[in-house]
């Protein structure tokens, strides 16, 4: 009874709903057919994701659907030990993640199809300085984030800019302005857009590496029935020729 | 004689086969004047079909383990292969059945379908509607995502809310204090059962409407009519045999669902987060409550139900009973349906007007049931749900004031 009322409770309060909801994502111009963002984008996740996050339930010789042949893969992706039909692991143990970060870092293999390819760009490119933080950075997309910002040497470190508001009941609120970077990293910022780009891009192939052939095989099945209702129609007529 | 015709008498001087296919189909006298909506039986055929080989495929790949499950369905969609094609189809395929079922249903609600003699047809009907929610609320349970375990959960812990019995009940249901592998286990089971369960009453709701005949769009008993056809001097005037005739008619109108089914199935599986939902692409996680918590869209009406009824003296039980009553109103159709006449097509602005707002009332409810219960959003639920009830409950009463039309003799095109 009680599970009930606190889950009923729970559906009825809108708070709820509000944490994370309301955070304007950036359009991520996704496109799996682009082999060398997807390659790019593989490079950056296995030496910059795969430390801590896994893909465990993706194996390492998906990637030679985008053009990556098997000995580069062995040579420059994957860890000596491995093999092409490996699940793509991470060496960290969960438990001491847990202990360093507050819970163990998400896998990513559906990362994509769960929160989507927009908030996937947004939040790489949303951490901001925040001294109050573990690891003195906040996200935008994802307030009070485990994860510290990993590409700061790429991106730089920015500051959040926020416009304080008052409402008539004297309700402080803070919306969020943009950014300001206070120390410019490696990378232009043009430059880290499109390395977000395209690590989103490849999250988004692996979230669902049917996809591609799903298309193209869909516009077959649906020639096919096509041409298959022309003479299933016909055949009706004829028959019904004679039903007045 | 030829060997096929010998084989075929030696068949049936042991089993009535050529009897059978007769009574059913070359015999089987239906309506001449069934339109579009006359689609949707042999549709929802087609699609127990494809759920029935695709979830048996699925089967023999996926394992009913609360440490293995959620990983076995990944396997399933990259490992497998054509592993992806099964499990789209079998996603895909529990909603267009619903979606099926439910233009199926309307259909009746139009024509008068539930009429006399239609009463036990439309029974056995709803009983397999009921049948096909138990299948597919345990078989969103077995991808064991965050909405599949918490959604159950909302569910189960409905049964809680029934006085004295209820908390015992909810843990016979789940074999466990809370939703886990025992449960995921059973429901597995129960999963594969259900819909053998399930085409059993769809031969026996075959059997009865064979009995009693087709209603068709104008709600007139073609067997009452006058007698004789180009096949037969005893059957219905206005009957034709259902095969070839609608044999042929279907396999048109099988092909356009395939298309609209093709279409959802290669571009689009998700259906717009409907069919799949995001929440369920994590693993299930009984230490994180997922923020909001909605179950599949074919639910929702009578979830939105559910939450528009607030708690009274100390108990959630009125919800429980209103969603309940939402859907055995259903079963009482055929006798809260007063008019003289059975098809819209004869029926008066204010029978079209009540229906009308019935549709409306149970698309908004839908919707509702998948948002976030708002103040707003529980007083349009509540409204929506006295709405849904005034329209069972009026029936006896504006059924009979409706301002009907003369039904003809015999059926129109």
């Amino acid at each position: 009874m009680k599970k009930l009322l606190i889950a009923i409770v729970m559906l009825a309060s809108p708070s709820a709903f509000a944490s994370g909801g309301n955070v304007h994502l950036d359009h991520a111009d996704v496109d799996i057919t682009d082999q060398a963002s997807l390659q790019r984008g593989a490079k950056y996740f296995v030496n910059y994701c795969l430390n801590c996050h896994s893909m465990k339930y993706e194996r390492w010789q998906r990637m030679q659907e985008f053009g990556i042949p098997e000995d580069l893969l062995k040579q420059n992706l994957m860890p000596s030990n491995a093999k092409p039909g490996d699940l793509m692991t991470t060496a960290m143990n969960p438990d001491d993640a847990a202990g360093w970060f507050g819970a163990p870092p998400p896998d990513l293999t559906l990362e994509a199809r769960l929160r989507g390819d927009d908030w996937i760009y947004t939040y790489l490119r949303s951490f901001y300085i925040d001294e109050s933080r573990p690891f003195g950075v906040n996200n935008i997309v994802f307030d009070k984030v485990g994860m510290p910002h990993v590409l700061w040497e790429l991106q730089g470190m920015q500051k959040a800019v926020f416009e304080e508001h008052k409402d008539e009941n004297g309700h402080e609120s803070h919306v969020f302005k943009g950014f300001e970077m206070v120390k410019p990293g490696k990378m232009s910022t043009e430059e880290y857009d499109q390395m977000s780009l395209d690590l989103t891009n490849f999250l988004s192939y692996m979230g669902d590496p049917s996809k591609l052939k799903r298309h193209s095989l869909g516009i077959k099945v649906l020639l096919f029935l096509l041409v298959f209702f022309i003479f299933a129609y016909l055949l009706k007529k004829e028959y019904w020729k004679d039903v007045h | 004689m030829s060997a096929l015709q010998n084989m075929v008498g030696w068949i049936d001087d042991r089993f009535p086969m050529t009897k059978v296919w007769n009574e059913h189909l070359a015999q089987y006298y239906a309506p001449k004047n069934f339109n579009f909506w006359y689609f949707f039986g042999s549709l929802a055929m087609l699609v127990l079909v494809i759920q029935i080989l695709t979830g048996l495929w699925l089967a023999m790949m996926y394992k009913p383990d609360a440490d293995l499950a959620f990983a076995s369905v990944e396997y399933i969609m990259r490992d497998v292969n054509w592993g992806w094609l099964i499990r789209y189809m079998h996603s895909t395929g529990a909603s267009a059945f619903f979606l099926v079922i439910y233009l199926h249903m309307f259909r009746g609600l139009m024509y008068g379908s539930y009429r006399k003699p239609r009463e036990l047809l439309w029974i056995i009907g709803m009983i397999i509607y009921v049948a096909m929610m138990a299948t597919a609320f345990m078989g969103y349970l077995l991808p064991w995502g965050q909405m599949s375990l918490w959604g159950a959960a909302v569910i189960v812990n409905l049964f809680q809310a029934i006085p004295i019995v209820g908390e015992d009940l909810a843990i016979w249901i789940r074999g466990d204090f809370v939703i886990s592998d025992v449960t995921l286990n059973r429901f597995f089971a129960l999963h594969f059962l259900l819909p053998f369960v399930l085409a059993a009453l769809v031969f026996v709701h075959i059997v009865a409407l064979h009995k009693v005949g087709s209603n068709n769009p104008d709600g007139i008993e073609i067997k009452k009519g006058p007698k004789g056809n180009r096949w037969s001097d005893t059957a219905p005037a206005d009957g034709i045999p259902f095969h070839p005739y609608y044999s042929v008619k279907d396999i048109a109108g099988v092909i356009v669902f395939l298309m609209f089914f093709a279409g959802i199935l290669f571009f689009a599986p998700e259906g717009g987060g409907y069919f799949l939902e995001a929440p369920n692409f994590e693993p299930a996680n009984p230490l994180k409550t997922p923020v909001h918590i909605a179950p599949v869209w074919y639910f929702t009406p009578f979830y939105a139900i559910l939450r528009a009824v607030p708690s009274f003296a100390g108990t959630q039980v009125w919800g429980v009973i209103a969603m309940g009553a939402a859907i055995v109103v259903l079963f009482l159709l055929p006798w809260l349906d007063r008019s003289p006449v059975k098809s819209i097509r004869y029926k008066g602005g204010l029978y079209k007007g009540f229906l009308a707002m019935f549709v409306i009332v149970f698309v908004i409810l839908g919707w509702l049931g998948t948002q976030p219960a708002t103040e707003l959003y529980t007083l349009f639920a509540q409204i929506a749900t006295t709405l849904y009830f005034a329209f069972f409950f009026l029936m006896p009463w504006f059924s009979k004031a409706d301002k009907t039309k003369p039904v003809p003799e015999r059926v129109t095109k």
